[in-house]
């Protein structure tokens, strides 16, 4: 089982990074960006054979470590593999 | 005043923070690993800047999961006096025992500079000894020191006077130009700029000797 945990900041959070992204694609002619924002993705290969107990688990971790809910949102996905 | 310094793996001014405490308390503060399960009996613990696990994942995140931080929170919730400068300001606000987040600058840049800072309030434990003293420089030296909470947090910063000091001249985006601030109970501070490197006048400075002394007078 694998887990694919994407992290951004919250919608309204000044996002500085994406910001000289965006601007920095517009110096180099990509037009008709109006915004970019940055983000993380974690993955994680779990022991858990079970779907809903994998989610749950990535769920807690997201919560207490991966992510900074102050600030950041998250998405889970998980993947089962054969 | 017996005082501990916690030390994380790339902790670097735990020195610097240990060095302040000694000439100002005239005694040799305690140095805890972060492995520790329990601090030792102590009066003051100060969390000390650096780059606690190369700021992986977050500045502070990892550290503000350590065993003996899980010690600080439980024993700060009961009273105990605990001050963190730049990355111990990071690791409490990602342990819960401060509000708020610290962000990359929004210039994008490291700063590092003597920084001029308005006492906002000079009642705390960590103030009080700066007595009518409105502005005091230390430097400041980090890349996340952007201050950021919600609306309704900020709201409450401010009526409870938990907003301690504010950067004149803006460094890095912090909102309402937060330098430091305290927790409801007012005995644990966090604040980016370093007030254990503005000790000496080999500093450049000496603002910082009565933030240390502050706790002394307050512990008396």
């Amino acid at each position: 089982m694998k887990a694919i945990v994407k992290i951004g900041l919250k919608p309204g959070v000044l996002d500085p990074q994406g910001r000289t992204i965006a601007r920095s694609l517009d110096h180099m002619g990509f037009e008709g960006v109006a915004n970019a924002r940055q983000g993380k993705i974690i993955e994680l290969d779990l022991k858990s054979k079970d779907k809903a107990e994998a989610l749950k688990q990535v769920e807690e971790m997201s919560r207490k470590l991966l992510a900074n809910t102050v600030i950041e949102d998250y998405e889970i996905e998980i993947i089962e593999q054969n | 005043m017996q005082s501990a310094v916690i030390v994380f793996p790339a902790s670097n001014c735990d020195r610097d923070a240990a060095t302040a405490l000694e000439r100002v308390t005239g005694r040799r503060p305690l140095m805890v690993w972060h492995e520790e399960t329990s601090l030792p009996r102590v009066d003051f613990v100060v969390i000390p800047g650096g780059f606690s696990y190369g700021d992986y994942l977050r500045s502070g995140a990892i550290a503000a999961r350590s065993p003996i931080v899980k010690d600080i929170k439980r024993k700060a919730e009961g009273g105990l006096p605990v001050a963190g400068f730049c990355n111990g300001f990071q690791i409490l606000t990602e342990a819960g025992l401060l509000p708020g987040a610290l962000m990359r600058n929004t210039g994008l840049r490291f700063v590092c500079r003597p920084q001029t800072l308005a006492i906002v309030n000079p009642q705390t434990m960590f103030t009080r000894a700066y007595k009518d003293k409105a502005e005091i420089t230390v430097p400041i030296a980090h890349f996340d020191g952007n201050y950021y909470a919600d609306a309704e947090t900020l709201n409450r910063l401010k009526k409870q006077g938990q907003i301690v000091f504010k950067y004149k001249g803006n460094p890095n985006g912090s909102l309402e130009d937060i330098a430091g601030i305290v927790n409801e109970q007012g005995n644990v501070l966090g604040m980016m700029p370093h007030p254990e490197r503005a000790v000496d006048p080999v500093h450049g400075g000496t603002d910082g000797i009565a933030l240390f002394k502050s706790v002394m007078e307050a512990l008396r």
